[in-house]
């Protein structure tokens, strides 16, 4: 079986997450649709791994993995810290630091 | 340039490094200077001993120097020069500036003057400021112009000698300007300050030229190896010497603001014009022997400024009603003649300075006696509201006659011996500038005799709350003295002890002049100018009642001599305006083009700004957009790269 479906499937998860972080509002989607991204890349980066035979995509899949869950932890915090404040889960809302 | 620093330096005299009573040298510039450190940094609780301080510091400044005199006297002539090395100011690799002290006959006598006539003004002081609540700091100026001065006449360098030169010019500013709550003081104070500068340029140009030439600035560098350079460049170094010394000799025409400097306390006119800061550019050019040796045209101009100048201070105390301007304008014309003989070269150099020093003596008698005089006439200035006072200030006037007698030049007094001997060595010169020496001679006896008669004698013209009282013990003790000097200074300095002239040879160099005339018949025709003077001033002022208000209608003459000869109009046409309009042009180039230019710059990046912030629009989403698009941007841009 050849790459060209994992890498079909890849392409087509990134572009639901970008889509999904341009339209969507709410902060929570948006961080869903940014792992969604991550996750495409990883597959990406195994498929080629496995067409390549070396491990240096393998080990660079787990490194997003790791730095993933350290971004969800962060992004998590500080979504819930201005839900708290502003009572709204709106990117929009939080646009005061602009011009 | 390497042809030149190879010279083969030679001392201008057998230099001897200071050693026995001469490692004392330093004290005479030590003493009065940390009597001005104390009292300018000691602020009020030194205001209660500040005038003792001061006179003390001086006096044991005198005391040095006369012990230093006293041993110098016993020595040879020729080991008279000692030089004392203090410590290296500017080790630097081809500039070596060593500060060191160089006491020869010269600077003894400066020495001297400075200090004995400065310790008698300082004495003279105490009673004059008694009732100035900043006595204090008057003294502390006072030590500062006196130690600025002893360092001018005893630096080895000329670079040493131009921190002297500076100090004096602020220590003048400083007194000058001494009742600062006057405007005309302030002025006054700026102008000397000012005109000090156009001076000081000359100076500075003359320290730099003669780095380049020489590789030095050291005295026995430069007059040592004067012998060796170019006449051009001497009579350039020659000519900047003589600026610098018309700065601070008021000579013409940077003359104009001795007569303003008036406006200070009577006892720093009587310093500024006798001991200090007027000597310095004397000092300077007899100093400078062995440049304006080699140049005989910086010499010529030295001779005519000092002519035009002594002519031009004449006729201005004709005109003047203020005592003390009148003074002033003598203190010109003075240093005039002194100017002249140290432009006639060796012939002329020793009666420059016998001149000088005599003219210390009665010229401070004079000031301080015409200060007396203020002082018993509620600060009036007037002449013309004097009169009568010689039976009220008996002591006063005993001694400002000997100063007048001095002054004119009458035998036995002191100035009669100095001027003699100058308008010989001017005849011996040149008949139109010996006819200018006598002719002044005559003036000066004329508006010294319109200043005695108009002060002294004739009938009272006070103002009518004036009580006229003599000066307490401390002010005439110094007025006698100087009286007493006036009489016998000039005599005793010829006939004593081998007298001056062989005193300042082993310095200045002799030289014998040869009149086409008999000398007697120029003492005679000297004495008759004089007597024409006096008896002029007589018929004018002594028969004729003074009136009590300046006449308004006079002759072109009298109103241009009243104007100091239009010197300040000169200036303000020549030099004020053209200056202001430069200015202004340079302000409206500024403000109009650079300051557009600059403004219009910084408003174009403001603006520009302006418009490029409004992308921050603070929505995430839109950033992220802007992402995505550059990263398309970004991977076609390589797609193409890597397809074509």
């Amino acid at each position: 079986m050849g790459t060209t479906p994992y890498l079909v499937l890849s392409a087509l998860l990134f572009t639901v997450g970008a889509v999904g972080v341009l339209l969507r509002r709410n902060a929570i989607v948006v961080f869903m649709c940014i792992e969604l991204m991550l996750n495409a890349a990883n597959l990406a980066f195994v498929t080629f791994a496995r067409l390549h035979g070396g491990l240096d995509g393998q080990v660079i899949a787990f490194f997003v993995m790791v730095v993933a869950a350290a971004e969800v932890v962060v992004g998590l915090a500080v979504i819930v810290a201005i839900f708290r404040t502003r009572r709204s889960a709106s990117v929009d809302d939080a646009s005061l630091l602009r011009y | 340039m390497s042809a030149l620093t190879t010279l083969d330096v030679r001392a201008v005299e057998p230099v001897a490094t200071a050693g026995g009573v001469y490692a004392w040298t330093f004290l005479l510039i030590a003493f009065p200077a940390l009597g001005a450190l104390v009292l300018l940094l000691g602020g009020r609780r030194t205001d209660r001993i500040g005038h003792v301080v001061g006179t003390l510091a001086s006096l044991a400044s005198f005391v040095v120097a006369a012990l230093l005199f006293v041993d110098m006297l016993g020595r040879a002539a020729e080991d008279r020069a000692v030089n004392q090395p203090l410590f290296d100011w500017l080790p630097a690799a081809g500039l070596q500036v060593s500060v060191g002290l160089l006491l020869d006959p010269l600077s003894m006598a400066f020495v001297l003057l400075i200090t004995g006539v400065g310790t008698l003004i300082h004495v003279y002081s105490i009673g004059y400021m008694q009732h100035d609540p900043r006595r204090r700091r008057f003294f502390g100026y006072l030590n500062l112009f006196v130690a600025a001065m002893l360092l001018l006449v005893l630096a080895d360098d000329y670079l040493v000698l131009y921190v002297g030169w500076e100090g004096v010019g602020l220590a003048s500013y400083l007194l000058i300007g001494f009742w600062q709550h006057k405007n005309s003081a302030a002025v006054a104070a700026k102008k000397a300050f000012v005109v000090n500068r156009v001076g000081d340029m000359g100076m500075t140009l003359a320290v730099m030229a003669m780095f380049a030439v020489f590789g030095t600035t050291a005295f026995s560098g430069v007059l040592g190896g004067a012998d060796q350079v170019s006449e051009g460049w001497l009579t350039v170094i020659g000519l900047l010497l003589l600026l610098a010394a018309c700065g601070k000799s008021a000579q013409f025409p940077l003359q104009s603001w001795l007569l303003d400097a008036m406006e200070g306390p009577t006892p720093v006119s009587a310093l500024i014009h006798a001991a200090t800061m007027v000597t310095a550019g004397v000092y300077l050019i007899v100093r400078s022997g062995a440049i304006y040796a080699g140049a005989p045209l910086a010499q010529t101009a030295v001779v005519v400024v000092g002519t035009i100048t002594l002519v031009m201070g004449a006729i201005i105390g004709c005109a003047k009603d203020d005592i003390k301007r009148v003074l002033a304008g003598s203190t010109m014309s003075q240093i005039g003649y002194m100017v002249l003989a140290a432009g006639l070269g060796p012939a002329g150099y020793a009666f420059a300075i016998f001149h000088l020093l005599t003219h210390g003596f009665f010229k401070a008698n004079l000031f301080l006696g015409a200060g007396s005089v203020m002082h018993a006439m509620d600060d009036e200035v007037d002449m013309r509201r004097y009169g009568g006072l010689r039976r009220y200030l008996p002591l006063t006037f005993l001694t400002f006659a000997a100063g007048y007698l001095a002054i004119i030049g009458v035998p036995p007094f002191a100035g009669f011996w100095s001027k003699d001997r100058i308008i010989e060595a001017a005849f011996a010169d040149n008949l139109l500038v010996g006819t200018c020496a006598l002719l002044g001679a005559g003036i000066t006896a004329f508006y010294m005799t319109r200043l005695m008669l108009m002060t002294w004698f004739s009938e009272r013209r006070w103002k009518p709350d004036v009580h006229a009282h003599e000066s307490p013990l401390v002010m005439t003790l110094p007025l006698l003295a100087l009286g007493l000097l006036s009489l016998v200074g000039g005599a005793a300095m010829l006939w004593t002890a081998g007298g001056i002239v062989e005193w300042l040879e082993p310095v200045v160099g002799e030289e014998e002049h040869a009149l086409p005339f008999p000398v007697w018949v120029l003492t005679a025709a000297t004495l008759v100018v004089i007597v024409a003077g006096v008896a002029l001033a007589w018929m004018r002022y002594g028969r004729e009642q003074v009136a009590r208000t300046a006449p308004t209608r006079v002759s072109f003459a009298t109103t241009a001599a009243r104007r100091d000869l239009y010197g300040d109009a000169v200036n303000e046409v020549a030099l004020m305006r053209p200056g202001q309009r430069l200015t202004g042009s340079l302000v409206y180039a500024d403000s109009r083009g650079l300051d557009r230019a600059v403004n219009g710059v910084a408003a174009l990046m403001g603006g520009s700004s302006g418009l490029l912030r409004r992308v921050q629009t603070g929505f995430v989403r839109s950033y992220a957009l802007s992402m995505l698009g550059g990263t398309v941007l970004v991977v076609v841009a390589l797609l193409s790269v890597r397809l074509s």
